[in-house]
């Protein structure tokens, strides 16, 4: 088991690096430093002279790749490239951090409530499925999930908050008061989320009970409810885990919106701020940090396979 | 009057013209035309199918531009169909179908006294004005073409990535597998979202430094239409050519794969004519539902202030300013129910279509 982690970190560090080329790239090769001081300092009245001074005081004024002025090692790690891009490996993200902490408040919460409530849908669905209740539950996860995540956002800001005062329409507290800020935004994304989920969900099962063993413990004679629960839910993990990894980076994007939405202060707002601000810094950090959360991501969900079925070794 | 051809209208010409010719091509197959058949057998398939043709529509009139006489302004068929919408302008607010302006204005009455009077408007607005004055029913109308291209040349671009990468990973395998696999784990393992806002970031200082590359604000928003398309198609290619390549490592092991192999059938052949129509229906279901969710991803990104330029019109566009006018007294709802109902028809149908395709080419449903 350790030799696996030990070898899945080792695979993901040409990965993180082939991450850093690609931010790289963006950031300093398809623009050179000198354009984005020009944008930043807008375009009249712009002197070569505050060119250099923006580029200084962000340490963009290095070389790319190469410092041929330097000697030895530094040659190599007097560089932009150096610098800005692979001091990100060592969780080094330079001066526009401004130190706000990694907010899971929405996404834990929207993740563990919302597959549990996906799975009790589509279980539901499943159950009735080869009633009237199956095509209707289906349309109307379609219709669900065909209706945009800003429309659930502002409707029900305006729905819960303005017109029926329940909650407050966005900010953040601190300790047991954020709980009254936190349940609008959770409940908007659980409900935005629901379409999908059930109809993947449901997919999955639909599968899982045409197998064998599913007849078999029919006809042993195990109520619906039994096989539904004992052995088509036990048997669907499998998919259902590989399924939360895909959703994992999702939640990232979707806790960008939501956090911005409600004015929580938590990595999603941050990176919408520096977006909008164009703060290349942070969004650099941001895609590296993705990368990172990613990764670590998928390495959890193979490790929850062992648990899941015990037939899968990792090797 | 002189025709202006935009990069996008040339590109969506180009496309059009690709689906007639397939059209033209599956007619004449038999074997091709059957799962069709089924599609379009289905009464939500039909029916789906008929909305998103009339959304095409509307996008492909308003794909004909051109420069009136006299005039620097780049207007569209779609403008002289409606009837020139975009030049019934009011002063402000009005709600659908109203005969007054929303808010009350300072006028001299015949008497000589200032009174506050709802001003009464100029031209009827099926779905009221918003806060310029432009008619909300023109300007929906006028987002759907931004809908579909972002929809359909997303796809255009990222498909022959994906198919060409997808059968390259699973034909040959060994060393090009290993180099296609990491080039995607790479790709989609930065969250999407991020990456596409850091690649506009960066087109958005390329196109500001390079005024030369445009002539006109059109042409310029034009440009950043085409720009995100490429920034999406190039990140979103990932999960299709993992299916793909799935696919193609299941069918190369098949009889009549191998049988080729030994008779010397070159590869390109054996790809072309054994693998690639066998994972045919793989690529058209994809399509259908990437096709609905880049609708719906275009608003988020408007949001977030990297999609499509602010001067252009689509739905993320009006949401993202229309979003404070809940907060107004008396509420303006118009303009977000408009484009959030224009963009939920299109999605379900989108959905709906996909979900036909889906049934209509999948092989254990056959006997239905």
């Amino acid at each position: 088991m350790l030799a696996y982690i030990i070898r899945r970190c080792l695979y993901a560090v040409p990965v993180l690096i082939g991450v850093n080329i690609i931010t790289f790239m963006l950031f300093f090769v398809v623009n050179t430093p000198d354009d984005m001081a020009r944008m930043h300092l807008g375009t009249k009245h712009v002197t070569d002279e505050s060119v250099t001074n923006w580029k200084s005081e962000k340490g963009y004024d290095k070389p790319l790749l190469f410092n041929a002025e330097q000697g030895g090692w530094k040659m190599l790690t007097d560089t932009i490239f150096f610098q800005k891009s692979l001091r990100l490996f060592i969780f080094d993200f330079g001066q526009s951090d401004s130190g706000r902490d990694i907010s899971l408040a929405i996404a834990v919460p929207v993740f563990v409530v919302g597959m549990a409530l996906n799975i009790t849908l589509s279980l539901f669905l499943v159950f009735f499925r080869s009633t009237w209740l199956d095509p209707m539950g289906v349309m109307l996860c379609v219709m669900l999930m065909s209706i945009s995540s800003l429309f659930y956002i502002i409707g029900g800001q305006y729905l819960i908050s303005k017109f029926l005062h329940l909650t407050p329409v966005s900010g953040f507290g601190s300790g047991w008061d954020s709980f009254r800020f936190l349940i609008l935004p959770v409940v908007v994304s659980i409900v935005g989320g629901v379409g999908s989920g059930t109809r993947w969900y449901r997919t999955l099962f639909l599968e899982e009970i045409s197998r064998d063993y599913v007849r078999t413990a029919k006809a042993k004679g195990l109520s619906e409810l039994r096989v539904l629960f004992g052995h088509v839910l036990k048997n669907a993990l499998i998919p259902i885990l590989t399924g939360a990894v895909v959703i994992i980076p999702l939640l990232f994007m979707g806790s960008l919106i939501t956090e911005s939405f409600f004015g929580i202060p938590g990595l999603g707002s941050y990176t919408i701020d520096a977006i909008q601000a164009q703060d290349f810094a942070i969004v650099r950090a941001m895609v590296f940090l993705g990368a990172v959360l990613y990764i670590i991501g998928l390495m959890l969900t193979d490790i929850s396979y062992t648990m899941a079925d015990p037939r899968v070794r990792l090797s | 009057m002189t025709p202006v051809i935009l990069w996008t209208d040339a590109l969506l010409f180009l496309l059009l013209f690709g689906l007639g010719f397939m059209i033209a091509m599956v007619r004449r197959r038999e074997h091709l035309c059957a799962p069709w058949r089924r599609v379009f057998r289905r009464k939500l398939g039909l029916f789906s199918f008929l909305i998103l043709m009339a959304y095409v529509v509307v996008g492909v009139l308003d794909s004909f531009h051109f420069q009136p006489e006299g005039s620097g302004q780049i207007i569209s068929v779609l403008d002289v169909v409606s009837g020139r919408l975009d030049q019934k302008m009011e002063k402000t607010y009005s709600a659908p179908l109203a005969t007054h302006l929303l808010s009350r204005e300072l006028v001299e009455d015949e008497n000589g006294k200032m009174q506050r009077v709802y001003p009464p408007l100029e031209y009827e607005h099926l779905l009221g004005t918003d806060k310029i004055g432009q008619d909300v029913l023109y300007k929906t109308l006028k987002s759907i073409r931004t809908g579909l291209l972002i929809g359909t040349l997303t796809t255009l671009i990222m498909l022959p990535l994906a198919i060409l990468l997808g059968l390259m990973a699973g034909y040959f395998r060994g060393w090009v597998d290993d180099v296609i696999q990491y080039l995607y784990t790479t790709l989609s393992s930065i969250p999407g979202v991020l990456l596409i806002a850091a690649a506009i970031l960066t087109l958005q200082v390329m196109i500001s430094n390079h005024p030369h590359w445009y002539e006109t604000d059109v042409e310029r928003a034009d440009l950043r239409l085409l720009a995100l398309c490429c920034i999406l198609g190039l990140t979103s290619w990932t999960g299709l050519c993992r299916l793909i390549r799935a696919e193609t490592l299941k069918l190369r092991e098949l009889g009549y794969v191998q049988a080729a192999q030994v008779f010397g059938v070159p590869h390109l052949t054996i790809i072309s004519r054994h693998i690639l129509p066998n994972l045919m229906h793989l690529v058209l279901i994809s399509i259908a539902l990437d096709f609905s969710a880049l609708v719906l991803a275009e608003a988020v990104l408007s949001y977030v202030g990297v999609g499509v330029d602010p001067s252009m019109h689509s739905w993320g566009n009006m949401i993202n300013s229309a979003r404070l006018e809940l907060a107004r007294e008396p509420v303006v709802w118009w303009s977000l129910t408009a484009a959030f109902s224009f963009m939920f028809v299109l999605v379900l149908a989108a959905n709906l279509f996909a979900d036909a395709v889906r049934d209509g080419f999948d092989p254990k449903g056959q006997s239905l």
